[in-house]
């Protein structure tokens, strides 16, 4: 069954993604696994902090339905192993006691699960058309000549991969590269240059800081909220409260 | 995905309920109005809004979004007494504002809050706050969770008093990891200072607020592909009825909004309906966070009253199009999934749900992307159809089809490299799709081709004629 499953995550990049450049990626894979020895090769067991973090995770939701933690589960897992292999899935379905195919299916539908080996750092950049508008393809042209990477590849000293992606909820601080959970905001090619060079050096600059604004503010200045805060209770209605308990 | 629920779809006395509040004044004109009713605007001219006005007055993060700054803005001030006021008062000011949901639809929250206020039949029920942000060009929420994550969490413990629900569910979207870290050190400061949990602030309340991620995927917007996603499975949307409000969550009764409807709840109790009635026209009342992206000088989100002309918002938070407004060439008024209306329509359309239905598109989650000359105004389409083929589940064979067909055509139409009779074939799909799936993610997608052929056409005619004479030229 499992060799099955294993014939079967391999198979959508394969039969359905076969443009040129993913092509080149799925032919050569750089993860030759055996089928008979997979399970010694990718062991994958939740490490203590990891397990106490896990229980966590299920009480937030009612005894009978613990099944809703699948996707905080399977997240905590590929945050411990980097991506997700099928023994993670497994061992993710043995805690909440689900069939692996489910867990499997699950894991497929959502994209910020990897089914396969990425890179350290994963480089996504949005590409939809409100980045378009303030140039993010120069930004992405700037990655892939520096990284020497085209669209989903990764190195091959596994340090980063390069993602086009769409919809960063950052629109109006485009456009932006997401390193792993961090948001560079409003780059341009110097900037990203920069960053790009940084990142190589193995340092991580501090995220979410726009250049010259607070967060989305207007970069001229601001336009609102120029005084204070309003002060608790400002304009607040009469309550006449019956001080009766729930 | 913006919130997008379709009128068709509500059972009848949900409809009756949901028409106009002026059309049911007509109705009854001899009696007085019902309670909750908004009061009639008088204003005729709407914006700039005072800064005293705002509800979300650390917008930029210019303040501390701790518990302390936020108790100092005055967030969780008397809200054991709003609490305490009970669920029918809570609702009655919500209906009283008028406020209508911030996700897209537009559906009237109070009315939506009070569906579930039926008598219980020993099922919790659930709130269900949508933070799965992903509509291209909206970006509001982000800045609630990361800048005021008390407001929501106080809007949680309100909104779950209004509809008598247990606990709160915030699904927030995987890719937003340090708004999601923010949100969940706001939850456990509230804990620690008893605000929510057992006992929330003294009320003899108990309400839990539970933070849950998502994993990257835009179709989970939609309500019910929401719950499916929170109960550990593929997001895909459910068959309605029956509704959330029957059967939602874990098959409890269970009410899916907004993070800024909730979030502005505390304000509109404290400071009364009435005040937050005081802005925008009637049906469209209250204070809006608009983002503004692409072709601006300054792009940035800015909290406005509703109504503001759509001119004037651009020129005084924006700093103008590039260029002048003479250099503008359309906007998308309400996220991706919106129709595009060009200039002459930009010059005196009014941004709010009724003005922007007038002009043929949507309020949407109010994300304008604005275009000038310079743009390829195709391809920009052409970009968002292909968004859409990639977010679509594949459940309903017109949405998963029909947008793969629409991006091959869409994908000639860039080059030009199509007859001109093939305009009217894509608005003919596009037409098919829309309606016709279980969820709006169809219509989202169907919108956009539809705005571009109403009123783009001769640009997409004159490419064909470029691409015709030049492939001759070729041949020859």
């Amino acid at each position: 069954m499992f060799a099955n499953l294993l014939r079967l995550y391999q198979l959508p990049r394969l039969v359905l993604q076969a443009l040129p450049s993913r092509a080149l990626c799925a032919s050569e894979p750089r993860f030759k696994l055996d089928a008979c020895n997979i399970y010694e090769k990718l062991k994958f067991e939740f490490d203590e902090e990891n397990k106490k973090q896990a229980e966590f995770l299920m009480c937030s939701y009612p005894e009978a339905e613990r099944r809703a933690a699948l996707l905080p589960l399977l997240d905590l897992a590929q945050r411990q192993h980097g991506w997700l292999p099928i023994t993670a899935i497994q061992t993710v379905a043995e805690m909440l006691k689900l069939e692996p195919f489910i867990v499997w299916e699950v894991a497929n539908f959502y994209t910020m699960f990897n089914l396969r080996p990425t890179g350290k750092l994963s480089l996504k950049i949005c590409l939809t058309t409100p980045c378009r508008l303030r140039g993010c393809e120069e930004i992405m042209l700037t990655c892939e000549n520096m990284l020497k990477l085209k669209d989903d590849e990764t190195s091959d000293d596994m340090q980063f991969s390069l993602n086009a992606s769409s919809g960063m909820g950052a629109c109006v601080n485009e456009p932006v590269i997401a390193v792993n959970d961090d948001l560079y905001e409003d780059l341009d090619v110097l900037e990203t240059e920069k960053l790009l060079s940084e990142l190589k050096l193995g340092k991580m600059p501090p995220a979410s800081q726009c250049r010259d604004r607070f967060a989305s503010e207007p970069r001229s200045g601001l336009t609102s909220l120029l005084m204070e805060p309003t002060p608790a209770g400002y304009g607040m209605q009469e309550l006449y409260s019956k001080l009766k308990p729930c | 995905m913006a919130a997008i629920v379709r009128y068709n779809l509500l059972t009848k006395p949900q409809f009756a309920a949901a028409l106009p509040a002026a059309l049911q004044l007509r109705l009854q004109s001899t009696q007085a109005p019902p309670p909750g009713t908004p009061p009639p605007q008088t204003k005729t001219k709407f914006g700039p809004l005072a800064d005293e006005d705002r509800i979300f007055t650390n917008l930029y993060g210019r303040h501390d979004w701790r518990l302390k700054g936020a108790q100092k803005r005055g967030d969780w001030y008397k809200t054991k007494e709003i609490v305490l006021k009970g669920p029918d008062w809570i609702i009655n000011e919500i209906k009283t504002s008028g406020l209508r949901g911030r996700g897209g639809a537009g559906f009237p929250s109070g009315m939506k809050w009070s569906f579930m206020n039926k008598p219980g039949d020993g099922r919790p029920k659930y709130l269900v706050v949508n933070a799965d942000e992903g509509e291209p060009g909206t970006c509001k929420d982000r800045e609630i969770m990361r800048h005021d994550p008390h407001k929501l969490v106080e809007g949680c413990l309100i909104a779950g008093r209004a509809m008598g629900a247990q606990a709160a569910y915030i699904y927030i979207r995987g890719e937003f990891y340090n708004e999601a870290s923010n949100m969940q050190l706001a939850i456990a400061e509230a804990y620690q200072a008893g605000l929510i949990g057992k006992d929330a602030c003294g009320s003899g309340y108990n309400f839990d607020v539970f933070m849950h991620r998502g994993a990257g995927a835009y179709i989970c917007g939609e309500e019910t592909a929401l719950i499916e996603s929170l109960e550990g499975k593929q997001g895909k949307p459910r068959l309605k009825p029956p509704f959330p409000a029957d059967v939602g969550l874990f098959g409890c009764p269970t009410t899916v909004t907004n993070v800024e409807t909730v979030a502005v709840a505390p304000t509109i109790c404290r400071r009364g309906g009435n005040w937050f009635a005081s802005f925008g026209r009637t049906r469209n009342s209250g204070t809006k966070l608009f983002n503004i992206s692409g072709h601006v000088n300054t792009p940035c989100t800015v909290e406005e009253e509703m109504s503001i002309p759509l001119k004037e918002l651009i020129e005084r938070h924006c700093g103008g199009v590039i260029g002048g407004w003479d250099n503008l060439l359309g906007v998308i008024p309400g996220g991706s999934s919106t129709p595009i209306i060009p200039r002459k329509v930009c010059d005196d359309v009014i941004m709010d749900f009724d003005g922007l239905i007038a002009a043929q598109t949507s309020l949407g989650t109010a994300a304008i992307i604005v275009m000038d000359k310079s743009t390829d105004v195709i391809k920009a389409i052409a970009r968002l159809i292909s968004f859409y083929k990639h977010e679509s589940c594949g459940q309903c064979t017109p949405c998963r089809e029909g947008i793969g067909w629409m991006n091959k055509i869409m994908t000639r139409f860039v080059k030009g490299d199509a007859q001109p009779s093939e305009i009217d074939m894509l608005w003919e799909i596009s037409k098919q799709i829309e309606g016709h799936t279980i969820c709006a993610l169809g219509d989202g997608a169907a919108w956009p081709v539809q705005g571009l052929i109403r009123h783009f056409r001769p640009e997409i005619e004159k490419r064909m004629q470029q691409h015709a004479q030049q492939s001759k030229r070729v041949t020859n």
